[in-house]
């Protein structure tokens, strides 16, 4: 029998083991309860996953399962799969972080896109792999400190460019891929509300920071993420099959710096002319994305390929390419 | 429970030859299953390995009273099938043949040079294949011709098993492989005494 | 009714027969042949199924896992490189109690890169938690593929069965293919106590930590062990219904008066009967012992069959590089465990499709040719030269 309450529910229960101010849990509470607890949900490993459902204490109050870290999206293509074949149109969601959907799961998603299946997958994006002690990922964003991309005397942190997977996701013809953020809840609830009207395979890349990751304060996650859109760093988007059918206009454009000082990740890029450098670097993907999607008009001397180069000199040795130089 | 405790005795094995594309291993596939028709045990199978059109391409049958249990290779043939008489050029065809083993070779008539104490039977099976089928396949002529100069499978098993095992490509192309079969054996019926 | 099929044929129809609602797989030779013919099924609607084209091996065997939570009953087949590339997900698949069957259709693992037949790739996955069974025949491949699904419901574990490729995937014999009846009066609907259903919320794959992960391996480990007699169970009950059994853990063949023993598994025990059959004819007291169930593994079985051998040759297409034979070594395990002191002569064979002649195995009878001097085994000799000496003995003698 089905005694739970309504309006004392929550999917991702409360007391489970995150860390205070996590994004992700922020994200996924938003998520789950939007979807609601009649839906079948697939976890990839990861922070999610770790802190949900340690040692027999679940957190969760719907069917979930786990299985490894990269195949959450052909778990899920299984589990949609049979409920295909038994008639039943129970949803299905995948919950991954950006190790599992940039990186090590990038190939089950793919095949899960490709072929078609019914399923709703949601990207917990806190640019690195925090789970295991905040190492670098694809989704880590340019000149970002990790404890595999240490800046040192020849390194400013992460050498290359966040990956754009939305881009690649959308790539794939597929009906409809959007980002989001926690700071923007009316948003994130339009896009999810939308892709569960929509038959097929669904992506959602959340924004979500990590305090620990990220080293900020923890009553900042949700500042946080404002900022990175509100500088064009994270540009709220959407697109159906391939197509860019809405973004998230912006009443103005603030300085990357005001994203980027809070954050301890960034904080060697403020401690020598080096860094200065990358600041102006982030400042030009900033602009750079503003530009492609056309986020307000704004006029900067670094134009896109410009700003979406970066290149490596010498012995692991590290610095902007000749192309920025140039423009300071 | 112990298997069934059976001999190993009047086998014969044949070693089909052909080139990728002339369907020897579907040969193989026929003579066994001709053979299962005739009430005998059987097996067929390619040489392993991946296939591409137009190279060397082997393939077994075993026959047997009795079960047969060995899925290794073949070595000793009783009988080869060569559907490519250019591959005599280039390859062992005759390696391992038992002496006195049947050769039913395609092509008008037996190469000059080759001495041995192999019996052979030669006919043009891609001529009458082409005729019959509209492509120079030589299989199943060759078929009705080992059928006719061994008796180790009917005539009427191989019509069987073409029936069956080629029904999906539709009838046009199981009556014209009956009339190939039949016109393999005809060509091939040793003299009478 | 018996008919004459390819091995891969014969085990799809028996997969349809099993009415698997979920099939996903990735082509690999030898074992595409299967999965061609399942897709052929559904596309026909003469299997009512939803076929998943997978884009790795990885997302097949993910897939079916997610299908089985689901409730569905699911199917998978690979092969060498892909069944290492599904390894994760094996051990997932086990440690989660999903009962998935598959079949590994036995090739050798690279590099070298090589297509034929050995059971380097199952026998590398031995302790991920799987039952393995190890078929002789495409007879004996159909019939247990029906009885996997029947062990893998009722004890709660993933079955693998293993079929020789090429040597069985790829050669025509006869073969009784059931009817769908019969199937059904052996093989109950599939159904799973942990499907994933909001009416009965549940959390599969959670985290554990070190005051009860043991504990999960204790209940897989017990589960294997109570997995054999249920394993012969229902081979013996195959028999009644099908008239037909494959000997439940291990299949003897000659053993009454036996002093030589050779054990083995797959396709290979054909041969060896042949041998065995014509040796004793020549008045030879040898037998031979085929291992079916080689996860679980039988080892009290065993030490009762080998009690009174007086050599036993252990005969294994797989090697653990660095330590040598697999088989032997557990049997050895399993003797002294026994009390049981008579050596084990440990021989490695027929590794990348080397084909295994009756010249050979005659030739591990007959020579006492015990492994060298602080050898723990030795490779089998080749055929081709066994063949030349032979001949060359023959023409001078």
């Amino acid at each position: 029998m089905d005694n739970r309450d309504p309006f004392r529910y929550n999917v991702l229960t409360s007391g489970h083991r995150a860390c205070s101010g996590c994004g992700e849990a922020m994200a996924a509470r938003m998520v789950t309860d939007l979807v609601g607890p009649d839906a079948i949900y697939i976890n990839a490993t990861g922070c999610l996953q770790v802190f949900t459902s340690h040692n027999q204490q679940s957190a969760w109050q719907a069917p979930w399962i786990h299985s490894v870290f990269a195949n959450a999206a052909a778990v899920a293509s299984g589990v949609e799969a049979a409920l295909r074949i038994k008639g039943k149109e129970t949803p299905v969601v995948v919950q991954a972080g950006d190790g599992g959907t940039f990186d090590i799961g990038l190939q089950c998603l793919s095949g899960m896109i490709e072929r078609g299946h019914d399923v709703l997958f949601v990207c917990y994006d806190n640019e690195a792999y925090m789970n295991t002690g905040v190492q670098r990922s694809g989704s880590t964003p340019h000149a970002v400190r990790t404890s595999t991309s240490p800046p040192g005397q020849f390194s400013q942190g992460k050498q290359e460019l966040k990956k754009d997977v939305i881009s690649i996701i959308a790539a794939h013809n597929m009906p409809y891929a959007a980002t989001a953020t926690i700071a923007y809840f009316p948003d994130l609830k339009a896009k999810v509300e939308k892709a569960m009207r929509i038959k097929g395979p669904r992506f959602l890349q959340i924004l979500s920071p990590c305090p620990l990751g990220w080293a900020h304060d923890s009553a900042l996650s949700v500042s946080v993420s404002r900022l990175a859109v509100e500088t064009g760093l994270f540009p709220l988007v959407e697109l159906e099959h391939g197509e860019l059918t809405g973004v998230m206009r912006l009443a103005e454009q603030k300085p990357v710096e005001e994203y980027l000082r809070p954050q301890g990740r960034f904080k060697h890029l403020f401690a020598n002319k080096a860094g200065g450098v990358e600041l102006r670097h982030l400042q030009a993907l900033a602009d750079a994305r503003i530009r492609r999607y056309d986020l307000l008009n704004v006029d900067t001397q670094w134009d896109t390929e410009t700003a979406m180069q970066s290149e490596r000199h010498g012995r692991g040795g590290y610095t902007v390419s000749s192309a920025v130089r140039e423009v300071k | 429970m112990t298997m069934e405790n059976k001999k190993v005795t009047d086998l014969r094995d044949i070693r089909l030859h052909g080139r990728g594309g002339q369907g020897t291993v579907s040969a193989a596939a026929l003579l066994a299953l001709a053979a299962f028709e005739d009430g005998f045990e059987s097996q067929a199978f390619p040489k392993f390995g991946s296939e591409r059109r137009g190279a060397p391409v082997e393939a077994y049958v075993r026959i047997s009273h009795t079960v047969i249990r060995a899925h290794n290779q073949l070595y000793r043939p009783d009988a080869v099938v060569i559907q490519d008489a250019g591959l005599l050029r280039s390859e062992p065809l005759l390696e391992g043949l038992t002496p006195g083993g049947l050769i039913v070779l395609n092509a008008a008539e037996k190469p000059e040079g080759i001495d041995d104490d192999f019996r052979w039977v030669c006919l043009p099976a891609s001529q009458i294949g082409e005729r019959h089928i509209g492509r120079p396949l030589p299989n199943t002529v060759l078929l009705g011709a080992l059928a006719a100069a061994t008796e180790w499978v009917s005539l009427t098993a191989l019509e069987q098993a073409i029936s069956n095992h080629l029904a999906s490509k539709g009838e046009a192309v199981v009556k014209a492989n009956i009339e190939a079969v039949r016109e393999g054996y005809e060509l091939s019926k040793p003299n009478p005494p | 009714m018996k008919q004459l099929l390819e091995g891969s044929l014969a085990v799809a129809e028996a997969v349809r027969l099993c009415l698997p609602q979920v099939v996903a797989a990735y082509p690999i030779t030898p074992q595409t042949h299967i999965i061609e013919r399942l897709a052929q099924h559904v596309a026909n609607g003469e299997l009512e199924a939803e076929f998943i084209n997978a884009e790795s091996e990885f997302g097949a065997a993910s897939i079916v896992l997610g299908a089985v939570a689901a409730g569905a009953r699911s199917f998978t087949a690979t092969a060498s490189q892909g069944l290492l590339l599904m390894t994760e997900v094996l051990y997932n698949i086990a440690g989660l109690r999903l009962p998935v069957v598959m079949i590994c259709a036995n090739r050798a693992v690279g590099a070298p890169i090589n297509i034929f037949s050995d059971h380097q790739d199952s026998m590398s996955v031995r302790d991920a938690g799987w039952v393995q069974l190890y078929v002789e025949t495409n007879q004996e491949a159909v019939d247990t593929l029906i009885q996997a699904y029947r062990i893998a419901e009722a004890c709660g574990l993933p079955v693998m069965v293993c079929m020789d490729g090429f040597l069985l995937t790829h050669t025509f014999e006869p073969v009784d293919l059931p009817t769908q009846a019969m199937v059904d009066g052996f093989l109950p609907p599939f159904q799973f106590s942990r499907t994933l259903d909001p009416v009965r919320p549940m959390t599969l794959g959670g985290a554990s930590e070190a005051d009860n992960f043991q504990e999960y391996r204790a209940a897989q480990q017990a589960a294997m062990e109570d997995a054999m007699p249920v394993i012969e169970a229902f081979d013996a009950e195959f028999n009644e219904q099908f008239g037909r059994e494959h000997g439940g853990l291990l299949q003897p063949c000659h053993l009454d008066g036996a002093e030589t023993v050779l054990l083995g598994m797959g396709s290979l025990m054909g041969v060896v009967r042949d041998v065995v059959d014509k040796l004793r004819d020549q008045g030879q007291a040898v037998g031979a012992l085929r291992l079916r169930c080689f996860r679980p593994f039988p080892a009290q079985a065993l030490a009762r069959y080998l009690a009174s051998a007086k050599r036993i040759i252990v005969l294994e297409k797989a090697i653990s590089i660095g330590a040598g034979g697999i088989v032997a070594a557990e049997l050895r395990a399993a003797l002294h465990q026994a009390g049981i002191t008579t050596p084990v002569e440990s021989v490695i064979g027929g590794l990348g499709g080397r084909d295994l002649t009756p010249d050979v195995i005659e030739a591990l009878f007959q020579k006492s040719s015990e492994n060298e001097a602080g050898a723990t085994f030795r490779f089998a000799p080749d055929h081709k030269s066994l063949t030349r000496q032979n001949e060359e003995a023959m023409n001078n003698g």
